[in-house]
């Protein structure tokens, strides 16, 4: 359900945005989108931007209830990579995922449980 | 017998709409609350990682089995064929229905996570009598609407009876299931046990015929329709032998663990030496919850009587699902048989708890929910007959 | 590795694993590898049931297993006892008719037929293909149900909003929580940070180890000495398992 939702909304957003051509965004400042590490993504931005619920969404299943913890689509490995160098967090009004789920209006409860900030100890971007 | 006649409420004197404010404010206060316990944690309750369940599942659970007994009029009306209660059948209907929506609230408002609500309907543990119970409950929505549509609908009239009987059935396994959450406990002493699941149904029978008279007696005094005495004597004795009923299941319980050695413990600490448990359970079960109401049925006979003693079976009730919840958990879980305990978890202690006052806005709110339902309902449909002053039928 | 090379090096593993420890399963990947930590893309087996084994005669008045399962863990409290989460408790024992006295650490026991599983409504509350007991915290609703049928206190209800989390280790308000065994060390071939600690400070009374291995420490130790499970009557098979108690 809460699934369904965020899918729409992103859709939703993204229509808005290619509606506008993506040059202004209104009384909401465009979203601060920028990887602080790393050459690319694990997926095309496009791509992530429609589905980066969903992988992290069959991650959390397969780590929580099987223990696979393969680096590549883990929420601790976006934080890694996207986390602001300045606070080290994605949240905060620049965050990564805050400042765009702010932009596209879809609450997430990710971080009420998981660390926004960057591990002290992380490698490089994922293969 | 002649035709009963049912009709809406007149609903727009000033009592009326002061009632439906007082009982807004109660609700509105119960949402604060609840959002309050959302945003900063439970840690504003009372409840603690010993007393994991407080003040909102005292009123949530006493509202839940209340509503399947206030079921228990239509029944007798449907199912045994008493012409007497029959007028009363759908305000029995609209009663259940209310007074489980409000207990339901206050159990769904309290979770850690309540706007993950959603979850409980899509992941089902088909092992975990909490994950039947929810279905119970939806279950008796549906039941009891469709009961009281054969009954508002004439087409449909005949077919009353075996929606009765449904009904019926359905509350009887419903109250099992909510005494099963707490008798399936295995690992704690005064949970454990298959006699919760039958006494929860006569304690369901007491709390929700106490509720219904209450509403009964209210709704025709404020309304100005007559209630005939015959009709609330036989109320009265029904609530009677029901707090008998309660009285002697709570009897045979302690009987039982008196009886075992290794439920001495127990018992000392319920009985005799549990402080406040004690005293809610030998002031505020035994003697509001079942001496006095007895007493003032049996001995004193009144109309005013009545209405008292209805009101002590619902005190007394509060304070006996208190004892049970609460009371269970603050006594310590024997992990080291044979030794004293102590650790940083307060193990080996009675673990205390004092309720704050969310968590009491919170059930309040459950309570005045349930009331404001009733009387909507009353007003939008006709579920009180326009007199109940009726000479008692032959058969009965 | 694709999933059906996985499912067919599991199956493998399965048929293997009443065979000789060093079983070549295919080149260059052996059964006692995998038995010691799993590649990451690999999931959790039911070949292992990790458990403990906790010698009360060894354990003294200290609880640097607490303070290390705290550091690990980040379960860093309010000052709250009643409310703060404890995955992990020194328990003082003492006999009621000889006053013998005796302390030891209690948590999840990992049972193979935990009463938290069997109650909680949504399945959050699951135990692991490898015996480990877990609350999946996205569909945790937060009723404690579980800490109501827990029974050894061993679950705690997060009563405050949480902040500093370890990236491994998410933890949050409204969720019920307990010892997962370090589940993110386990998974990393290591051992949970209590043992870590105790056999540190050269205490020596908690041993880590897969009870299925009976070639292993732990396997034979269970053989050799006497151990005992907690609330042994209500068979509920516990992983961690206890001596001179």
């Amino acid at each position: 359900m809460r699934l369904a939702f965020a899918i729409i909304a992103a859709l939703l957003a993204i229509a808005g945005d290619a509606h506008t051509g993506g040059t202004h965004a209104g009384r909401v400042p465009l979203p601060a989108m920028k990887a602080e590490r790393g050459e690319s993504c694990v997926a095309p931005a496009e791509e992530m931007r429609r589905n980066h619920m969903k992988m992290l969404f069959h991650q959390r299943d397969e780590t929580v209830h099987e223990g696979i913890r393969t680096k590549r689509f883990s929420l601790k490995q976006c934080v890694d990579c996207h986390a602001s160098r300045k606070t080290g967090s994605v949240l905060g009004e620049k965050g990564f995922c805050a400042s765009c789920h702010a932009y596209a209006a879809v609450k997430i409860d990710c971080f009420e449980c998981h660390t926004p900030m960057r591990s002290t100890q992380a490698a490089g971007a994922p293969r | 017998m002649a035709r009963i006649e049912y009709r809406e409420i007149e609903g727009r004197s000033a009592g009326f709409f002061g009632l439906l404010g007082v009982l807004a404010l109660f609700i509105a206060a119960g949402l604060a609350a609840a959002w309050a316990m959302e945003h900063r944690g439970h840690v504003i309750t009372g409840m603690t990682n010993r007393i994991v369940w407080g003040a909102p599942h005292v009123f949530a659970v006493f509202l839940i089995i209340a509503a399947s007994g206030a079921l228990n009029v239509a029944s007798v009306a449907s199912v045994f064929g008493r012409e007497l209660y029959k007028p009363l059948a759908r305000l029995s209907g609209l009663v259940a229905v209310a007074l489980l929506a409000g207990g339901l609230s206050v159990l769904v408002l309290d979770l850690g996570r309540p706007e993950r609500l959603i979850v409980a309907m899509t992941h089902y543990n088909f092992k975990s009598i909490f994950a039947w119970n929810i279905f119970l409950y939806t279950g008796f929505f549906a039941v009891v609407t469709l009961y009281l549509w054969t009954m508002f609908e004439r087409r449909m009239n005949g077919y009353t009876p075996r929606a009765g009987l449904l009904a019926f059935l359905w509350r009887l396994v419903l109250t099992t299931g909510t005494g099963s959450i707490f008798g399936f406990l295995v690992a704690r002493e005064p949970y454990n046990s298959a006699l919760l699941a039958p006494l929860f149904v006569v304690m369901s029978f007491s709390f929700g015929t106490a509720a219904f008279v209450l509403v009964l007696m209210a709704a025709c005094r404020w309304s100005g329709r007559p209630l005939g005495d015959a009709l609330l004597a036989r109320l009265g004795t029904l609530l009677g032998i029901f707090v008998a009923a309660v009285m002697y299941f709570v009897t045979v319980h302690h009987l039982t663990n008196l009886y075992i050695a290794r439920e001495f413990d127990l018992e000392r600490f319920l009985l005799w030496e549990g402080g406040v448990y004690t005293a809610l359970f030998w002031i505020g079960q035994v003697l509001v919850g079942g001496v006095v109401p007895l007493a003032l049925i049996f001995a004193v006979r009144t109309r005013a009587a009545l209405a008292g003693a209805a009101a002590c079976v619902i005190a007394g009730g509060f304070a006996q699902v208190a004892v049970i919840i609460i009371g269970g958990q603050a006594y310590p879980q024997d992990i080291f048989p044979g030794k004293e305990v102590s650790s940083s978890f307060f193990d080996g202690v009675v673990a205390s708890y004092a309720p704050s006052l969310p968590e009491i806005a919170l059930g309040a709110g459950g309570v005045a929910l349930a009331a404001a339902l009733v009387v909507l309902g009353l007003k939008l449909l006709p579920f009180l007959p326009s007199s109940l002053d009726q000479a008692e039928p032959a058969e009965a | 590795m694709t999933p059906e090379r996985r499912r067919f090096l599991g199956w493998g593993a399965a048929a293997a694993a009443g065979a000789a420890a060093v079983t070549t399963l295919a080149p260059g990947l052996r059964l006692v590898e995998l038995a010691r930590a799993r590649s990451p893309d690999e999931a959790a087996s039911a070949l292992q049931r990790w458990g403990l084994l906790i010698d009360t005669a060894k354990c003294s008045d200290c609880d640097a297993c607490v303070s290390a399962c705290r550091e690990e863990n980040g379960w860093t409290g309010h000052d709250r006892p009643a409310t703060d989460a404890q995955w992990i408790r020194k328990v003082s024992l003492r006999d009621r008719r000889s006053g013998f006295a005796q302390t030891l650490p209690l948590m999840c026991q990992h049972c193979e037929h935990p009463p938290c599983v069997d109650v909680c409504p949504t399945g959050a509350s699951f135990r692991r293909a490898d015996g480990i007991v877990l609350v999946d915290k996205h569909i945790c609703i937060g009723c404690r149900y579980c800490v109501m049928a827990c029974p050894f206190g061993a679950r705690s209800f997060v009563h405050e909003p949480t902040t500093g989390q370890k990236p491994d280790v998410p933890r949050g308000k409204g969720t019920v929580e307990s010892c997962t065994l370090c589940v993110q060390r386990v998974d990393r071939g290591e051992r949970p940070a209590c043992v870590e600690a105790c056999n540190r400070d050269g205490h020596g009374a908690m041993a880590f180890g897969d009870l299925n291995n009976a070639a292993g420490d732990l396997g034979r130790r269970l053989r050799s000495e006497p151990s005992s499970a907690l609330r042994a009557d209500l068979k509920l098979n516990p992983g961690v398992r206890y001596q001179s108690l």
